[in-house]
């Protein structure tokens, strides 16, 4: 089978995440969607380094999810600010960008 | 090439977990479904031949990443329950089409174009990510480490509260509760002075009515608790005395 | 000594400044200082003239280097006094005259809260007006031109509680600064043409520069100079400038104010030496206007006002002698001077009658005030005698100067000019003559509650000093032509022309008229009855009752064409230029109340605005790129 309905899958499961941003007003959910989105662009890196032959795309794979993991310690943090702030972490409650 | 099988089992290992993210309601369901995920994302990066990656992709998402999540989950409450009917008008299906076009021009795209395929396998052991990292992208890791640093040092500001004043002392605690006109003692306990020596029944006042605050608040959330009414029920109809039962 | 004479404008400055700045507290003696100052100036003057008579004549003209005021450029002008016989002349007549006006307002002014306030404007009147007079550039002279009209529309708005003393403080202003812009115009003329506004490089130049060049300066002058000194059309500030207190009056038409017009036209003398037609244009707006202001002051009841029609007349002669050439320009100070003091004299004397009076007047509720304010009779009654020329009083030796001055020349002008003159003459001697017998003469048609008594002696001793200068200032100047010598060095010697009929023929064809006129006024008003109330008159006294209808002929000519230009632009302005402006602002803030909806503070909005985005690029990229 060809490596690249790995990549397809990855569209996917990117698209999926997107839409999880998108409806989701659960913070926290919302979030997880960002990070399927990351591990998604991971996997096609993943994927394209597998139809080269190389290890570069693995490698960027790695540093995606180092910086992912330190995206989510400040995503996280924050969530924690704003519910310390506002006790609730709806995306909807946060609308003071209203013009 | 790989093992056809093995990709349909990974694409419904991920594929149907990650529809969670869409149609659960409960946070933490969510958050079990994504550990599926990723644990589909290992056994796939795996298969592409890059085994030490799948490993990492275990310990740091499985293992830290979503742990993570599930304590911030505990730590807003577990009953955030999140309503799912949309507030913003036009906002669920304009979201829903603009994700769905997204995947299907990704897709199509995908489709459209021709990627080489390699017969030589890259070798995705540690040994040579190792190499990889230490030798030519050594910079970039420590470049990593230094971002890793700032969002450790970023997290820890975030969730500071500094102190802003002394901390209560016991004896301030109490004159505070006894201002505000709260019992000066304990709540009694639940249980005590029933028949039923149990948590979730009310105690009985000296004139045997039942004293809701007594039981756990987290057990009348759950609607858990007696709420006391056959002793109501006893004391409004007088001629039901105890012995009769 | 004349290096000092910074000092006649430092010295009331000073005190105008410390007068304003002391406050309450010089309330009791601030009008002493008021007096001090312009006594002092006085004394600087006496002693720069003694000092300049020991001079021989053609050394009199003394500069004084003040300090270096532009340095521009182009402009380069220091500021600096110019102490000839001309500007000594005139330093003379407003420290003298303006020093009695002091003394006597020390008296007439007793009873208001604010005398301290009269006195600092009295004095900065005084210094503005020497600035005037004293400068040694056009623009210096400006500043005190400025200077004179600011204190003069203080002092006529002194009382401005009564919103009608000071629309006619704001009427004086305005119109004044009509004059100012011909002062302006005619300096930026002079900058243009010559690069200079001092005397002494613009007079210089004058003989490289066109005739058409010099008439366009002239008319600005004369702009100028009808603007303060009230000539025709400009005139029609001067019977509201009556609102002030009387001794204000007093200043405005003697010393001061009125007379900068004429100062101006005789120090311009080379320019409209260089363009007859302006020189022409003055002679026939003074001749105009004294027949004007006589007319006016014929059928006035209010003896103020008559005296202003009577000071527009007055000017008039000293403008039509002006406007006559080196001839005239003597004559023209000459009369000045004499107009000064018997001028001077019958405002005070006036207000010596108003004061005796409650206030009144009108001329109609006076009468028979020669047994009750003797004083005041007699120093009017030579005030009378000086402006109706009869010999030996002081107006004679100048207007009847000036008559035969206006008699002189070509063609039909002498005839024109000369024949106005005459004629005012006559009519100068019946309405001052009106004037006098129903105020002094006649029966008493007082007030019931109107007890006539005379002034005290602070008001009665200038105006006796006034009187005397009256009667014999002129015989005493005019003697083996003192005054024309003196005034040689500046405006020329004249050589003297002869009149189109024998100077003999004009003197006693002018003491003729003076004669009927003032005969006529005693039938009319000294021997026979006046009416209380003033009686249905013909549409020529209506006329003249009402300035000759100078306001409704300003409002009609100017103020309303000039009301609906304004209004027409301030539409246009606002239609279009705004409404263009206003429009595109409209259209921004609409799309703005568009676009903010999108701005809902929604982040999953935004999110979704970016993956919408992101769909676009992507499809305009493949489609682009495929």
């Amino acid at each position: 089978m060809d490596p690249i309905n790995f990549v397809i899958l990855a569209s996917i499961l990117f698209a999926i995440g997107a839409a999880a941003v998108l409806l989701r007003r659960n913070a926290i959910i919302a979030f997880m969607g960002v990070e399927l989105m990351l591990n998604a662009a991971n996997l096609a890196l993943v994927a394209f380094s597998r139809m080269h032959g190389e290890i570069d795309g693995q490698i960027m794979a790695f540093f995606v999810l180092t910086v992912a993991a330190a995206e989510v310690v400040v995503g996280l943090g924050i969530i924690i600010a704003v519910f310390r702030a506002r006790q609730t972490i709806s995306l909807d409650e946060p609308a003071e960008l209203k013009g | 090439m790989v093992n056809t099988v093995m990709f349909w089992i990974i694409a419904a290992l991920t594929v149907i977990p990650a529809l969670s993210l869409l149609f659960a309601r409960k946070a933490v369901h969510v958050a079990m479904s994504v550990v599926l995920v990723m644990v589909g994302l290992a056994a796939a990066y795996v298969t592409l031949s890059a085994p030490f990656l799948g490993m990492v992709q275990i310990v740091v998402y499985t293992g830290a990443v979503m742990m993570l999540f599930l304590f911030v989950l505990m730590l807003v409450g577990v009953d955030q329950r999140e309503d799912l009917k949309e507030t913003i008008k036009g906002q669920r299906w304009i979201g829903l089409l603009a994700a769905a076009g997204l995947g299907a021009f990704l897709v199509s795209i995908i489709g459209r174009v021709t990627l080489p395929t390699a017969d030589t396998m890259p070798s995705g052991d540690p040994e040579a990510v190792a190499i990889a990292l230490f030798d030519r992208y050594v910079l970039v890791i420590e470049v990593l480490g230094f971002v890793l640093i700032t969002a450790a040092v970023g997290a820890l500001v975030l969730t500071h509260t500094p102190r802003l004043r002394p901390r209560k002392t016991q004896l301030e605690v109490q004159r505070d509760r006894v201002r505000v006109g709260a019992d000066p003692v304990n709540k009694p306990m639940p249980g005590v002075y029933a028949r039923h020596n149990a948590l979730d029944v009310p105690a009985l006042d000296p004139e045997g009515k039942p004293i809701e605050h007594s039981v756990s608040r987290v057990l009348e959330i759950r609607h858990q608790t007696q709420e006391g009414a056959e002793f109501r029920a006893a004391l409004e109809d007088p001629s039901r005395k105890e012995g009769d039962r | 000594m004349l290096d000092l004479t910074w000092l006649l404008i430092a010295v009331p400055l000073a005190s105008a400044a410390f007068l304003l700045l002391a406050g309450k507290r010089a309330d009791r003696w601030g009008h002493w200082v008021g007096v001090g100052a312009s006594s002092a100036a006085f004394v600087v003057g006496l002693v720069a003239l003694i000092q300049m008579l020991g001079l021989d004549s053609e050394d009199r003209a003394h500069a004084v280097h003040l300090f270096t005021w532009i340095p521009g450029g182009e402009l380069n002008l220091d500021a600096g006094l110019l102490v000839d016989p001309l500007s000594m002349t005139f330093v003379m007549l407003v420290t003298f005259v303006g020093t009695l006006i002091h003394v006597y307002s020390v008296a007439y002014m007793e009873h208001d809260a604010s005398r301290r306030r009269f006195f600092a404007y009295l004095n900065l009147f005084v210094a503005a007006m020497l600035l005037l007079v004293l400068a040694d550039s056009y623009l210096l002279l400006f500043v005190g031109w400025e200077g004179v009209g600011l204190a003069s529309y203080l002092l006529i708005g002194f009382w401005n509680h009564k919103p009608e003393y000071a629309t006619a403080a704001n009427k004086a202003f305005v119109v004044n600064r009509i004059g100012d812009i011909g002062l302006i115009l005619a300096m930026g003329l002079m900058f243009t043409y010559f690069g200079a506004l001092d005397f002494g490089s613009v007079f210089a130049a004058v003989p490289q520069a066109s005739t058409a060049q010099l008439t366009a300066i002239g008319l600005m002058l004369l702009v100028a100079a009808c603007g303060k000194s009230a000539q025709f059309p400009l005139q029609s500030w001067l019977g509201d400038a009556m609102a002030g207190p009387t001794p204000v009056s007093a200043l405005i038409h003697a010393a001061t104010m009125v007379t900068a017009g004429v100062y101006l036209i005789v120090r311009s003398a080379p320019i409209f030496e260089g363009a007859p037609a302006a020189q022409t244009t003055v002679a026939a707006i003074g001749a105009f206007t004294l027949i004007l202001g006589a007319l006016i002051g014929m059928a006035k009841d209010d003896i103020k006002k008559a005296l202003a029609a009577s000071t527009m007349s007055q000017i008039g002669y000293m403008m039509l002698a002006a406007g006559l050439g080196p001839v005239g320009y003597a004559f023209a100070i000459f009369h000045l001077v004499t107009h000064g003091f018997f001028k001077a004299g019958m405002f005070l004397g006036a207000g010596s009658v108003m004061h005796g009076m409650n206030d009144q007047v009108d001329m109609r509720r006076f009468g028979a005030l020669r047994t009750a304010m003797v004083t005041t009779w007699v120093t009017f009654g030579l005030g009378w005698l000086a402006i109706l020329g009869v010999p030996p009083f002081s107006g004679f030796w100048s207007k009847d100067k000036i008559i035969e001055a206006a008699f002189i020349g070509d063609d039909v002008q002498p005839w024109i000019l000369g024949g106005a003159a005459l004629i005012g003459a006559g009519l100068t001697a019946f309405y001052m003559s009106r004037l006098f017998f129903m105020t002094f003469h006649g029966k008493a048609r007082w007030t019931d509650e109107q007890h006539p008594h005379e002034s005290p002696a602070l008001m009665t001793v200038p105006m006796i000093i006034l009187a005397v200068g009256s009667a014999f200032l002129g015989l005493i100047l005019a003697t083996g032509d003192r005054f024309v010598t003196w005034l040689e060095p500046v405006t020329g010697h004249a050589e003297h022309g002869e009149p189109v009929l024998p100077a003999a023929v004009i003197m006693v064809a002018t003491l003729l008229l003076v004669a009927l006129g003032a005969w006529i006024a005693w039938r009319k008003y000294g021997a026979a009855d006046v009416p209380e109330t003033a009686p249905a008159a013909s549409l020529a006294t209506i006329a003249a009752r009402n300035d000759m209808f100078q306001d409704s002929v300003n409002r009609g000519v100017f103020e309303r064409p000039g009301t609906h230009l304004t209004r027409t632009l301030v539409y246009a302005d606002a239609a279009l230029v705004d409404g263009a402006v206003d429009a595109t602002a409209h259209a921004f803030a609409r799309t703005g109340e568009v676009t903010r909806k999108t701005q809902n503070g929604q982040v999953r909005s935004y999110a979704l605005t970016m993956v919408v985005g992101l769909v676009i690029v992507i499809l305009v990229v493949v489609q682009g790129g495929l």
